[in-house]
């Protein structure tokens, strides 16, 4: 167990920047997700501290020694990959000893606690079978036994759920998150599944580009987008172009005139999440009001999702719970939208 | 349209079997006859045989050339087998997991000997054995070393092709979650990348003993007087004669290398590999 500072790490492939300018302060026990599309450099960031790629300059920190250019081998690092990586020629006991093995624990203490390791991933009747012989969820939680066996400063898991299928995805989740509190594990995860980085993380990482672009709980991603990219990421936003024209009034392409929070003139993107919108009868007051027609609508089951046409450059996503007792609009139904001033995001580009 | 579809399939499929069953006779005609002639009685080979008799086979173990010439083909494709491992081996590792300028060239230049006519190869070697001696003054033509290291040569091809097709077609995480859990590279290796790539080595093995042991073309230009390998044997033998020994020893080399292959399907599906 132990901290990871990660300090200004830069890594360049000639001129391409994979990762550039990361600084990264994960506190002793933390479950921190990497989160991105593919190619933003939260893989690489991952293997810059696992020790299989060195950075082209900054330093990494792990429990306060400087592991920079430690090869893996010497850094204690549980690593957990998207393809399990067990091998395939060793059976489970085998593979969970291998890092004691290592470590040259002696013989006559290993079978104790390669059985403890497996019993914490409740796979320790099967230590006999070989990789092959296992499902997909197990062999992920022998990667997973393997990984802690040795009792680890860090856990690393590279997208471990992703050749899961969806329903054992959520188990695994669960059942990951759980031991990693128990066990008090710093823990760094890459994922490319918002879904996955919310339910999981203690705090969250936005990368795209090589750049970390915001770092947070899940409420401050999801309230306060630092830029854009991460209010498009994260969750759902309907992006609206225009200008600010006065302190608090933000005018659109299309010609409306929204209601806005204070920010300085010049053009803009208004941000608004489509589950913040509101549907509203003709009387109601809002700071926000403007009228549209439904074009389309998909059903989602708990929710609806209308696309509604407000102007000619603008049409929004309004998300509305389905219930039963409110009957939802259909398409090319006359609909006012309303929301607060305070409700939208606004972000210079 | 159903019944018409379905007997089109079925008519492929017997298509399909005629093909095979005469790509396979074709592959086994020669080997039947020459079974066949292992055993006739006359020896002068015609047909139909006049009767039949082991006497050919019991001939063998007499004839001094053709034991010995197994025996020297034995240990020379032994021996070749052996270094042509050591140095493809490590050839393939580097080939697959290095980038450097002329790559790709050096992947081609190890897999020439495969291509190369077993004729020019040796009277290649032939040549530089004859430059390499005057230059150095050390018995070259016509050494055990001179021979063994042609043989290397066939062998290389071997290792290398499949020693490649196992090192591309293996998960190169499992390496990286052995370094994760302690192992440096070298232990990596020996570790987890050996056993992943065992049956393609147990392959290469087998194919570049085979390979070895059958050679004729470039042995004839780098043996040395009295080193004489067993398909040189044969050679000699029918420039003399044409009775059923030749037949008998063919046979017997035949089982000898079918007897190579079932031992080593036991330990690695060799369909798996080639």
């Amino acid at each position: 167990m132990a901290r990871l500072q990660i300090d200004r790490v830069t890594k360049s492939y000639g001129e391409l920047k994979a990762v550039d300018d990361a600084t990264l302060d994960v506190a002793n026990g933390e479950f921190l997700v990497l989160l991105g599309p593919s190619g933003c450099g939260k893989t690489t960031t991952l293997r810059m501290v696992a020790g299989f790629v060195e950075p082209t300059s900054g330093t990494i920190r792990l429990d306060g020694n400087d592991v920079t250019t430690l090869p893996p081998w010497k850094r204690n690092a549980g690593l957990v990959f998207q393809s399990y990586a067990l091998f395939p020629h060793l059976t489970v006991n085998q593979n969970v000893a291998f890092g004691l093995e290592m470590r040259k624990v002696p013989a006559a203490d290993m079978p104790k606690k390669v059985a403890e390791a497996l019993r914490l991933v409740r796979l320790d009747h099967l230590g006999e079978r070989l990789p092959r012989q296992l499902s997909g969820g197990q062999q992920q939680r022998v990667a997973l036994a393997r990984a802690l066996v040795f009792h680890p400063d860090i856990l690393l898991l590279d997208e471990p759920l992703s050749n899961l299928d969806a329903k054992l995805r959520q188990d695994v989740r669960v059942e990951i998150r759980e031991l990693q509190r128990k066990l008090g594990l710093t823990t760094v995860m890459v994922t490319h599944d918002q879904e996955e980085a919310l339910t999981m993380a203690d705090r969250l990482v936005v990368m795209s580009e090589g750049r970390i672009r915001q770092v947070g709980t899940q409420h401050d991603l999801y309230e306060r987008p630092a830029d854009r990219f991460v209010a498009d990421f994260v969750g759902r936003s309907n992006f609206i172009e225009g200008r600010i024209e006065a302190p608090g009034k933000f005018v659109s392409k299309g010609g409306l005139a929204i209601a806005c929070a204070d920010g300085p003139p010049g053009s803009a993107v208004l941000a608004l999440r489509p589950e913040r919108v509101a549907i509203v009868g003709s009387g109601e007051p809002a700071d926000n009001r403007f009228e549209g027609r439904v074009e389309f609508l998909s059903y989602l089951g708990a929710a609806i999702d209308l696309h509604v046409r407000l102007s000619p450059a603008e049409r929004l996503i309004v998300q509305l719970p389905n219930r039963p007792e409110s009957a939802a609009p259909k398409i090319g139904d006359a609909v006012t939208l309303a929301w607060s001033r305070t409700t939208a995001r606004i972000f210079h580009d | 349209m159903a019944q018409g579809r379905i007997d089109t399939r079925r008519l492929g499929r017997f298509a399909l079997r005629g093909v095979a069953s005469l790509s396979m006779a074709y592959l086994l005609l020669p080997l039947f006859f020459v079974t066949w002639l292992a055993f006739f009685a006359q020896e002068i080979p015609s047909f139909p045989p006049e009767g039949y008799s082991f006497k050919w086979f019991r001939a063998i173990p007499g004839n001094d050339r053709f034991v010995s010439g197994f025996l020297l083909s034995l240990e020379v494709a032994a021996i070749a087998t052996v270094i042509g491992l050591m140095l493809g081996v490590p050839a393939a590792v580097g080939l697959v997991r290095l980038r450097f300028t002329g790559r790709e060239a050096a992947s081609n230049l190890l897999l020439l000997p495969l291509v190369v006519p077993g004729i020019v190869l040796g009277i290649a070697l032939y040549v530089f054995h004859v430059e390499a001696e005057l230059m150095t003054e050390l018995p070259i033509l016509g050494s055990f070393g001179g021979l063994i290291a042609g043989h290397v040569l066939i062998v290389i091809p071997w290792t290398v092709r499949l020693v490649t097709a196992s090192l591309v077609g293996m998960d190169r995480s499992i390496e990286e979650a052995a370094q994760s859990l302690g192992a440096d590279r070298l232990t990596t290796f020996r570790r987890v990348t050996m056993p992943a790539i065992l049956p393609g080595m147990v392959a290469a093995a087998m194919f570049g003993f085979i390979s070895s042991f059958g050679n004729l073309e470039m042995s004839l230009f780098i043996v040395g007087p009295g080193r004489t390998t067993l398909p040189i044997a044969i050679l000699q033998y029918l420039e003399w004669k044409i009775d059923p020994t030749i037949a008998a020893v063919s046979v017997l080399q035949i089982l000898f290398i079918a007897a190579a292959m079932l031992l080593t399907d036991r330990f690695v599906r060799i369909s798996r590999v080639v």
